[in-house]
């Protein structure tokens, strides 16, 4: 079980929540490039350790959120709403899919 | 199942080199020789020595499951290429190979798929003999269970391929279920009655544990070196090529390094550099106190997320679908029990008193068609084995065949020949998700 900060609801169990994804994901929109694309489609970074990613409140707020995980323990060190910048002060624009 | 192993821990000394330079070859598992040794009191042989890493091998293979080891064993048995490492950063079988559900069959939804899975089914026919070791593979039957009117489109759709390669698969309605699976609610009670299943006889179970040891066993013998507690932290190259691997033990040189892991295949790809299109998820598994046997095949259901089947000793083995979000982590989930648990007293509403007696987690690299990555990589000597999601038991078989293959004579065999890395980029997908994401 991980337990997350809703910044809107408090902290709530993940399964109330659908994973969404890498955080600032970015379609490359200047190229029609079929190579380009499928890049964008299939190759996410799978890192071992911490990484920040879009979740979505489905049965909360149904709010897209963002948070620092670690995949290795799933601690969850930060939460924000999609969309707002790192603890690093880094954007996380375009990753809410 | 995950059963507890012992790791052996002598260093082969030169008295016990002696003594086996002395005796003729491995010793013969028989029931001659479980006598003898009954009568006599004598110590069985280890199945697998422990040595010192020596600076350079033909070819390193990274990861001892079940995948490593038939590659190491091909090598060695059809091949004569006998000076090979095989290095698991942990104890052999210790990952997807000591917990996944231990299910065999062949019944996917791709020509390529099918044919792919169908050798491995004829490798594990044969390997308790192959390899002089009981793996105790028991093909009972797979039924997956239809619920819907688009599963059992699917179903068909499925069937249809599979009869075309020759695989024993077809469709059966309800009541055919229940004659086969007597325990099993055939009923229109449940919220989703059973409409039909597709049937694969020769689908079945094994025992995973001893498929690993078997092939240790047995490539041991022929001069490969296992190497337990042997973490790889980088892979060396010079000029596009592979040169040698580091390690906690040392640095080994090698021009061949072959990429068998699963759940942690992209921390090793990206040490070369070569990007996996490959999201790690935990996949869970539960097995409940054994009873007297009853369940005479597996039973698999898309629609409610569970599969199961009962061990020789008893025990109901489920399993369900991957975890919703990507993690390295290991640890279950009481969701999983609880979802598990009322989802298979659906199908099978005796059981309800029965408890579970523990439950695990293993980790699946999932691909985005749910085919896995096997061949060259943009790195010379750098090949992979990987991207194994929930299936790769099942094909260890044939996917050490066919990686020995290619590390021995340099070229891709044809019955590999889809699965290869280059395909995302292409737009070549081989499409398995309609068979492999909850049927194992």
């Amino acid at each position: 079980m991980i337990l997350i900060d809703c910044p809107y609801c408090g902290p709530r169990n993940s399964t109330e929540f659908r994973h969404a994804g890498e955080a600032g994901r970015k379609r490359e929109v200047t190229t029609n490039d079929p190579a380009v694309w499928r890049r964008y489609l299939y190759q996410q970074d799978n890192p071992l350790g911490w990484v920040r990613e879009n979740w979505f409140h489905t049965t909360g707020c149904r709010q897209f959120l963002c948070a620092e995980r670690n995949t290795q323990t799933n601690e969850i060190r930060w939460v924000a709403p999609a969309g707002s910048p790192g603890p690093d002060g880094a954007s996380n624009n375009g990753g809410a899919r | 199942m995950s059963h507890a192993e012992s790791v052996p821990s002598n260093k082969v000394t030169a008295g016990t080199q002696a003594r086996r330079r002395r005796s003729r070859g491995p010793a013969r598992y028989s029931a001659l020789d479980i006598f003898r040794r009954g009568v006599t009191n004598s110590d069985w042989p280890r199945s697998f020595r422990q040595h010192d890493l020596a600076k350079s091998y033909d070819v390193v293979i990274i990861g001892a499951g079940v995948h490593g080891l038939a590659c190491a064993y091909y090598l060695a048995a059809h091949h004569g290429i006998t000076n090979v490492a095989v290095l698991d950063k942990s104890y052999m079988g210790g990952g997807g190979s000591g917990r996944n559900t231990a299910i065999i069959r062949s019944n996917y939804l791709t020509p390529e798929g099918v044919r792919f899975y169908d050798r491995s089914v004829v490798l594990y026919q044969n390997l308790a003999a192959d390899l002089n070791y009981n793996v105790m593979f028991s093909q009972r039957g797979h039924l997956t269970l239809a619920h819907t009117d688009a599963s059992l489109r699917t179903m068909n759709w499925r069937a249809e391929v599979n009869k075309l390669q020759g695989i024993n698969s077809s469709v059966i309605d309800a009541a055919e279920v229940g004659r086969i699976v007597k325990y099993l609610d055939v009923s229109d009670r449940p919220r989703y009655p059973i409409l039909g299943a597709l049937y694969h006889p020769p689908g079945g179970i094994i025992r995973h544990d001893a498929v690993n040891w078997g092939y240790a066993r047995a490539a041991d013998h022929l001069g490969v070196q296992i190497h337990q507690q042997t973490e790889v932290l980088g892979i060396e190259t010079a000029g596009g090529k592979v040169t040698g691997v580091r390690t906690n033990r040392g640095a080994i040189s090698a021009s061949i390094v072959v990429n068998c892991t699963a759940g942690w295949a992209t921390t090793i790809s990206d040490m070369v550099g070569v990007k996996m299109p490959l999201i790690t998820h935990p996949l869970q598994a539960a097995v409940t106190e054994p009873v007297k046997v009853f369940l005479p095949s597996v039973i698999v259901s898309g629609s409610l997320h569970v599969y199961v089947s009962q061990t020789d000793r008893g025990e109901l083995v489920f399993g369900a679908s991957v975890d919703p979000y990507p993690s390295y982590s290991m640890r279950g989930s009481l969701e999983f029990t609880e979802s598990v648990a009322s989802h298979i007293l659906e199908l099978i509403p005796s059981i309800g008193s029965l408890k579970v007696l523990r439950q695990w987690a293993g980790l699946c690299d999932m691909t985005p068609d749910y085919s896995p990555i096997m061949g060259v990589t943009p790195v010379a000597g750098f090949l992979v084995d990987v991207g194994w999601g929930t299936y790769g038991f099942k094909a260890g078989p044939v996917s050490g065949e066919a990686m020995a293959a290619l590390v021995a004579t340099g070229r891709v065999p044809e019955i590999i020949s889809a699965f290869d890395l280059a395909r995302f980029a292409d737009g070549r997908l081989v499409g398995e998700k309609g068979a492999a994401s909850v049927g194992h």
